[in-house]
C-alpha cells in the first residue's frame, strides 16, 4: 500500500460541510430550551450601584434574570490566566478576579452584568430592554501608552501593572552595544486585531436532573480544558457531572481557546432553573467580548557593524491585556514572544522587557501566532532599518547573519533543532524573480506609481508542549496530548484525539497518519475528537500543535497496536514474536508466506479462543480486545522556518497599496497534506496580509469600541489579495517520528512585516505604521515629496 | 427583531393610502432590514411595494433613461439598453454593494434612503434626473435634503427615475475599505447644456461641485483639475477617511471620472 | 402571522409565520435547514447566502412573508440522488474550504457567478465573492475551485 503521508488527499470531513449538513452548536436545539441575552456594560469602567431586574422579571416569556449577585452567592468561580509570570523582580503577577458576571465593577464594553432567560429570543431581548442598570461611569483607561501613568483600574494593581518581565542579559547587551559601529532604532505600534472566526461563539446547555449531569456544547478549541476550568476554578460541578462538546467549530484563531463568561453562565444556570439554553453571539457582542490579539507598543534597538554583523538586540514592550488575564493573556506577550525577537539570527546578545498592563478594553489573548508574530515584525522591521541604514541589500543583511550550524541555540531560549535559512531564502528569491525588481520598478514608476520589495526571513516556535519546559515558565497545566485507537471487532479503526479541528482538517491528515501506521484503507478509520464523554483528556488546539504534538500521540498508540498485535499473530501463526514482521497491514512470518492481515489479527483478539474455524488463543498474559492509547509529551517546540517576498505598488495620488506579487517559501519539515498545509499557509498569510494593510480595533477615549461591526473594522476580501505563490523547503523536525513542524500559524507569522517592508521601500524608507491604509500611505507619499524638494 | 404588520400592496394608491409615521415603505430592504435589526428602526407597519408591476422596469428613448423605483440594481446592471444609451449609469449599478445586494436592493430604495455614501444620487445629480412620484416630479438637485433626507413627504412614494442621457460621462469611487460604501464617488457627465461633478461619500449629503463644473466647462481634461482647489471644509471625517483625504479624493477621482470618459 | 406558501429545494412548503420572520430564520429555525449560516448582523458576511427564483440572496436580509411563491434553494438542495453539484464537487477537489462555516454561502454565491458568467477571470470571481467573507482560506482556493467548476459545468 502506498504511503498517504505526502499524498494530497481530499478532506474526509468536506461532504458534510459542503451539503449542509455540519453541525454547528447554534444548529443544536434541545426541546424545551429557553435563550439566554446578555446584558453588557456599555461603559468601558464603571461602578455598578445597583441592577433593577424587577420590572424586567415580569414581562412576557421570561423565565428568570440572574446577575453577579446570584454568581457570588452561589459561589460560583471566575475566568483565569493559565500562565503565572514573574517579574524582573522575582514578583508575582497580579492578576484581578474576573467573575463570569460582573458584580461591583464592570471594566470594559461588553463586560457582562446580568442574563436573562426567556421562552423566545425575541422576549429575551425585549426583556433586557426593561432591566435597569444603574452605573457611577468612571474615567476609563483605554490609551496603552498612558496607561502606567493612569488611575487603577483593579484594586491593588498599582500603575495598571500585571507584570514587568525580563528575558536576557542587560549587562550583555550594554556591552554589546558599547562595541557597535551603528545603533538601529524602531518604534513599533503593533496594531489590535479581532479575530474574527466566522462563527461567532455560542453554546447550549442541558441540565439532566435526574442524573445531575450538565451538557455544554460550546465553540471551543479545547473542550477537555474548558471542563477543567469551568470545574476546578468555576465550581459549576464536579468534572464527572461536566460533559462539554465542542461539535463542528467554525474556526478560532484563538479566540476560542479561552473558557468565556457565557459558557460558565449558561452552564451554572442549567441547573438553576432546570431548562435546556441557548446563547448564540451577535457579531457585535463577537467583537465586543471575543477575546482580541497584538496591541504592542515596542522599542527595539539593534547593534550592528558597518559590515552589517549583529552584535546585540534590545526589545523594550507595553503589552495590552485588556481588562482581565485569561488563559494565554499573559504568556503571549512573554515567552511566546520574547525568544523569537531576535529572529532567526545569530545575535550575541539580547533581551526582552515586557511590560503587561491591564486597560478598560476587551481581553486580549493568543491570536493566529500569539506573540510571534509580534516578535518577527520587530526583527524583521529593525533588520530591513539597519539595511537601509547600512546601504546594505536586505537580502545580504540577512543571510550574513543566518547560523550555519543546527542544532541551533537561539540567544534568548530555544533549542533549534533543525533548518536551512539560506536554501529558503535562495529559493524565495529565485521564485520571487527578485532581480527583476528593478525592471518592475521601472515600469510601475512609468505609470506614476510607486513600487516596492520586501522580504521576511522568520522562524517561529509553536507545536505549544513539552510539559517540563512550559510548567517551569509558568503553564498551570502539562501541554502534551493524548490519542486512543480503538479496533472494532470487524476492522475498521477509530481514534480518539484530544486535539481538535475548526478548520484544520483532522479528520483527514489524522487519517492519513493512522492509515500509514496500521495499513488501514483511510476510509475504514474515523477520528473522534470535541467530546469530553468520548476519548481521554486532551488539551487541545492552538500553538500549531495539532500534528506534532496531538498527531504524534496517534502515532505512538498505533505502534502500541503493533506491539500487541504482533503478539497475537506469533500465536495465530505459530512463530515467534521475534520473526513476525508488520509490513503494509499484514503480520508476516519472516522466510515464509504465513501472515495475517491487522484485520484478522483484530477480529481474534475480540474472540480469545478456539470453536469451529475461529482459531485464536491469546498469548499468555495479553487481554483481549485491540485499544490502545499513548500520551505524547514532545522534547522540544517545533521550529518551522521560511522566507516571504512580496511586492507592492502604491498610487501616490490616492495611497491606495496593491499587493501584487507575494511568495512564501515555508519549512514545515515532512508535510502529511500538501493540499492541506498550502491552504493553511494562505489562510495565514490573509490573516498577516490583513494586519499589515487593513484590520485595525480601535477603542476611543471614552473605551468604546468604534470598529464594532463589519462596517468599521475591514475584514479582508477575496479582491484584497493576489494569487499567492507557494514553495516549500525540508528539513525535517528531529523531535518527533515522522519529522513535522507546525504549519498553521506561519503565513501570519511572515506576511506582516514582508508587507510592510514592501510598503516602506516603495516610500523610500518612510516609516509608517501599521495598518498601511490609504490615507496613511498617501500623507507619507506627501511628506516624502516635500523631503524630496527641499533636497533637490 | 420587534414584530410589524407586513402588508403587500398591490397598487400605489393602496400603498400610500397604509402608509403613516409608524411605517415604511419596503423595496429591496438592503437598508430597511439592517437596521430593524439592529434595534436602529422600528415600524408597526411594513408596505411592500415590490408587487406593484407598475414601478418597475427600464425606458430607454432618445434623451432619457427612466427607471422604475423597484427595479434592481443587477437589472440597471445588465440593461443593454441602459449600457448604450448611459454606459457609466450601467457600471455604477454593477459596483453597488455585492451581488446580493444587486439582486435585492432597488434603485428607489436608495434615492429614498439617500445614504450620504450611496452611489445613485450622485447619477441623479450628475445626469440631471427627474424623480417622479405618485404625485409629483422633482428635479435631483432639489430632491436630495441632507443626510438620510430627502424632501419625500409621507406617503409619497417614488414611481419612477428619469435620466438625462448626457454626452459623455463617467462615475469612479474609492470604497471604505470596511462597508464598501463610498468614501468618495464623483460622477462627472457633460451635457449640451453644462457640466455636473456629482460628489457623494464626501459631505453629508451629495452635492454638485459648481467649482468642478465651472472649470471642465472652459476646458473639459484631467489637467485642468489640478488648478482646483477642493476645501475639505464640510466634509465628513472618520477613522476611514480625514476630510482632507476626503478633498483630495474628491480632485483624484474628479481626474479619474474625466480620464474615462 | 402570515401564511406563506414557497417551494424549498423542491418541496412545497406551507406555514404560518409571524409576519417578521427573516427567511434566515426560516430555514434555520422553523425548517431545520440548518446549513444556512449566520455570521453577521449587518448583511456583510454571506454565509446565508440563498438562491431566490435562481439567483443568490442574503436570507438574512430578507423577510420570508415577502417571499411568498418563491422557489428557494438552499446548499441542502444542491446535491441530486446523493452526488454531489460540481461546484461542490470542485470545492471539496480544490480545498476551498476549512472550516466550513462560510462554505454554504460561498458555494451558493459562486454558482449565481456562473449562472451570469461562464467562465469567470480570476478578478471576476474576486470581484462577485465581495459579498462572502471567509477567515480561513485567504480565498486562493475558494477561487480555484470556482474555476474548476466553470470547467466541470
Amino acid at each position: 500500500m502506498a504511503s498517504l503521508v505526502g499524498s494530497r488527499v481530499e478532506r474526509k470531513e468536506d461532504k458534510r460541510f459542503l451539503t449542509g449538513k455540519g453541525r454547528y452548536t447554534s444548529d443544536i436545539n434541545i426541546a424545551n430550551q429557553t435563550y439566554a441575552v446578555f446584558i453588557r456594560s456599555p461603559h468601558a469602567r464603571a461602578k455598578i450601584k445597583k441592577i433593577d431586574t424587577s420590572k424586567a422579571l415580569k414581562a412576557s416569556g421570561v423565565v428568570d434574570i440572574l446577575t453577579g449577585e446570584h454568581i457570588a452567592k452561589d459561589k460560583i468561580g471566575g475566568l483565569i490566566a493559565g500562565w503565572a509570570i514573574r517579574s524582573e523582580d522575582g514578583s508575582e503577577m497580579k492578576c484581578p478576579p474576573n467573575p463570569p458576571l460582573a458584580k461591583d465593577n464592570a471594566n470594559f464594553v461588553g463586560d457582562p452584568v446580568a442574563v436573562v432567560f426567556a421562552e423566545t429570543l425575541d422576549e429575551a431581548k425585549t426583556a433586557a430592554e426593561l432591566v435597569k442598570v444603574d452605573y457611577k461611569v468612571l474615567k476609563a483607561v483605554s490609551n496603552l501608552a498612558d496607561t502606567m501613568n493612569s488611575e487603577a483600574i483593579h484594586e491593588g494593581i498599582d500603575k495598571n501593572l500585571c507584570y514587568d518581565w525580563l528575558l536576557g542579559d542587560r549587562q550583555k547587551v550594554k556591552e554589546a552595544f558599547d562595541k557597535a559601529d551603528k545603533i538601529i532604532k524602531l518604534d513599533i505600534i503593533n496594531n489590535r486585531l479581532i479575530p474574527n472566526a466566522m462563527e461567532p461563539r455560542a453554546c447550549v446547555v442541558d441540565y439532566n436532573t435526574a442524573s445531575e449531569e450538565i451538557t455544554c456544547y460550546t465553540t471551543s478549541q479545547n473542550p477537555h480544558l474548558s471542563r477543567l476550568i469551568m470545574s476546578a476554578f468555576g465550581g459549576v460541578a464536579p468534572e464527572n457531572k461536566l460533559r462539554v462538546v465542542a461539535p463542528d467549530v467554525g474556526g478560532g484563531f484563538g479566540s476560542k481557546i479561552n473558557l468565556y463568561n457565557e459558557e460558565i453562565v449558561c452552564s451554572w444556570a442549567s441547573k438553576k432553573i432546570e431548562r435546556p439554553i441557548k446563547w448564540v453571539a451577535e457579531r457585535t457582542e463577537s467583537f465586543l467580548t471575543d477575546t482580541h490579539g497584538r496591541d504592542h507598543i515596542t522599542h527595539a534597538e539593534l547593534a550592528v557593524t558597518n559590515d552589517g554583523k549583529f552584535l546585540g538586540f534590545k526589545n523594550e514592550t507595553i503589552a495590552n491585556l485588556g481588562a482581565y488575564a485569561r488563559v494565554f493573556g499573559t504568556v503571549t506577550p512573554t515567552y511566546l514572544f520574547g525568544p523569537c525577537a531576535t529572529g532567526v539570527y545569530v545575535m550575541p546578545a539580547a533581551y526582552s522587557n515586557v511590560k503587561a498592563v491591564y486597560t478598560n478594553t476587551a481581553p486580549v489573548d493568543a491570536y493566529r501566532g500569539a506573540g510571534r508574530p509580534e516578535a518577527t515584525y520587530t526583527i524583521e522591521r529593525i533588520v530591513d532599518k539597519a539595511a537601509t541604514e547600512l546601504g546594505m541589500d536586505p537580502i545580504e543583511i540577512r543571510m550574513k547573519n543566518f547560523p550555519t550550524e543546527f542544532p541551533f541555540k537561539q540567544t534568548l531560549v530555544h533549542q533549534v533543532d533543525s533548518g536551512d535559512y539560506a536554501a529558503g531564502l535562495n529559493k524565495a528569491k529565485e521564485m520571487a524573480d527578485y532581480d527583476g525588481f528593478a525592471a518592475r520598478k521601472k515600469a510601475s514608476e512609468s505609470k506614476g506609481k510607486l513600487r516596492g520589495i520586501g522580504v521576511t526571513t522568520y522562524f517561529e516556535a509553536c507545536g505549544i508542549a513539552p510539559s517540563p519546559v512550559v510548567m517551569m515558565l509558568g503553564c498551570g497545566v502539562g501541554l502534551w496530548e493524548s490519542a486512543e485507537v480503538r479496533f472494532n471487532p470487524t476492522g475498521q479503526v477509530t481514534v480518539y484525539t484530544g486535539s481538535h479541528s475548526h478548520g484544520q482538517s483532522h479528520q483527514t491528515t489524522f487519517a492519513q497518519i493512522t492509515a500509514d501506521e496500521l495499513g488501514v484503507p483511510i476510509e475504514n478509520i474515523d477520528i473522534v475528537h470535541g467530546d469530553t464523554d468520548k476519548g481521554t483528556f486532551g488539551m487541545g488546539t492552538y500553538g500549531s500543535r495539532s500534528l506534532t504534538v496531538g498527531g504524534i500521540a496517534i502515532v505512538n498508540a498505533c505502534k502500541k497496536i503493533i506491539t500487541k498485535g504482533k503478539k497475537i499473530a506469533a500465536k495465530m501463526l505459530e512463530a515467534s514474536e521475534e520473526d513476525v514482521e508488520f509490513k503494509n497491514g499484514e503480520f508476516v512470518v519472516a522466510k515464509s508466506n504465513k501472515k495475517k492481515t491487522i484485520g484478522e489479527v483484530a477480529f481474534a483478539s475480540y474472540l480469545p479462543g478456539v470453536r469451529d474455524e475461529v482459531k485464536s488463543p491469546l498469548p499468555e498474559g495479553e487481554e483481549p480486545g485491540l485499544v490502545e492509547s499513548s500520551f505524547f509529551d514532545p522534547a522540544n517546540f517545533s521550529f518551522p522556518a521560511g522566507s516571504h517576498i512580496c511586492e507592492v505598488e502604491i498610487d501616490p495620488e490616492t495611497g491606495d497599496v496593491k499587493l501584487d506579487k507575494y511568495t512564501a517559501v515555508d519549512d514545515f519539515g515532512t508535510i502529511v497534506n500538501p493540499l492541506i498545509v498550502e491552504g493553511q499557509v494562505h489562510g495565514g498569510l490573509a490573516q498577516g496580509i490583513g494586519q499589515a494593510l487593513h484590520e485595525n480595533a480601535q477603542y476611543d477615549e471614552s473605551g468604546q469600541l468604534i470598529t464594532a461591526s463589519y462596517m468599521d473594522y475591514t475584514m479582508p476580501r477575496a479582491d484584497n489579495f493576489p494569487e499567492f505563490n507557494i514553495g516549500f523547503t525540508c528539513t525535517k523536525a528531529t523531535t518527533n517520528p515522522l519529522g513535522v513542524k507546525g504549519c498553521g500559524e506561519a503565513g501570519t507569522i511572515a506576511a506582516t512585516p514582508t508587507v510592510m517592508n514592501a510598503v516602506i521601500n516603495a516610500l523610500g524608507g518612510e516609516e509608517i505604521s501599521l495598518p498601511a491604509t490609504a490615507e496613511k500611505v498617501w500623507k507619507a507619499c506627501k511628506s516624502a515629496k516635500k523631503t524630496d524638494a527641499k533636497a533637490a | 427583531m420587534k414584530t410589524f404588520n407586513y402588508h403587500s400592496a398591490k397598487d400605489v394608491k393602496e400603498a400610500s393610502k397604509l402608509a403613516s409615521s409608524s411605517s415604511a415603505f419596503l423595496a429591496g430592504g438592503m437598508t430597511t432590514i439592517p437596521s430593524m435589526k439592529l434595534g436602529l428602526a422600528t415600524y408597526k407597519n411594513i408596505i411592500d411595494i415590490k408587487g406593484i408591476k407598475k414601478l418597475s422596469g427600464i425606458k430607454v428613448s432618445g434623451k432619457a433613461v427612466t427607471i422604475g423605483a423597484t427595479t434592481k440594481h443587477a437589472e440597471v446592471a445588465n440593461s443593454k439598453e441602459i449600457k448604450k444609451a448611459i454606459p457609466s449609469l450601467a457600471a455604477l449599478a454593477e459596483g453597488i454593494g455585492d451581488p446580493q445586494v444587486r439582486n435585492r436592493g432597488t434603485i428607489g430604495g436608495s434615492i429614498a434612503n439617500n445614504d450620504p455614501a450611496a452611489d445613485y444620487p450622485s447619477a441623479c445629480i450628475a445626469l440631471n434626473a427627474v424623480i417622479h412620484t405618485n404625485s409629483r416630479k422633482i428635479d435631483a438637485e432639489k430632491f436630495f435634503k441632507g443626510m438620510f433626507e430627502t424632501v419625500l413627504k409621507s406617503g409619497e412614494i417614488i414611481e419612477a427615475i428619469e435620466f438625462q442621457v448626457p454626452q459623455k460621462s463617467n462615475y469612479q469611487k474609492f470604497p471604505n475599505p470596511a462597508s464598501r460604501y463610498a468614501i468618495v464617488g464623483v460622477y462627472v457627465a457633460k451635457h449640451k447644456n453644462g457640466i455636473n461633478v456629482a460628489v457623494t461619500g464626501a459631505k453629508s449629503c451629495v452635492y454638485n461641485d459648481k467649482d468642478l463644473a465651472k472649470t471642465l466647462s472652459s476646458n473639459f481634461s484631467a489637467a485642468s483639475i489640478n488648478n482646483v482647489r477642493v476645501s475639505s471644509s464640510g466634509m465628513n471625517s472618520d477613522i476611514h477617511a480625514s476630510a482632507e483625504y476626503r478633498a483630495n479624493m474628491v480632485k483624484v477621482f474628479a481626474k479619474k471620472a474625466v480620464e474615462a470618459c | 402571522m402570515k401564511k406563506i406558501d414557497v417551494e424549498i429545494n423542491g418541496k412545497r412548503i406551507s406555514k404560518e409565520i409571524p409576519d417578521h420572520t427573516l427567511l434566515s430564520d426560516f430555514l434555520r429555525n422553523i425548517l431545520n435547514l440548518t446549513g444556512t449560516h449566520i455570521g453577521c448582523d449587518t448583511s456583510q458576511c454571506g454565509a446565508c447566502v440563498v438562491h431566490v427564483n435562481g439567483r443568490s440572496i442574503k436570507s438574512c436580509t430578507a423577510f420570508a412573508t415577502d417571499l411568498n411563491g418563491s422557489k428557494i434553494t438552499t446548499i441542502e438542495g444542491l446535491a441530486k440522488n446523493g452526488k454531489m453539484h460540481p461546484m461542490q464537487e470542485a470545492f471539496k477537489k480544490m480545498h476551498g474550504l476549512q472550516c466550513g462555516f462560510c462554505t454554504p454561502g460561498m458555494v451558493m454565491s459562486a454558482i449565481d457567478l456562473l449562472k451570469n458568467k461562464k467562465n469567470p477571470s480570476d478578478k471576476e470571481i474576486r470581484d462577485w465573492l465581495e459579498g462572502n467573507i471567509c477567515r480561513c482560506t485567504g480565498y486562493q482556493n475558494i477561487v480555484a475551485a470556482v474555476k474548476e467548476a466553470a470547467s466541470k459545468m
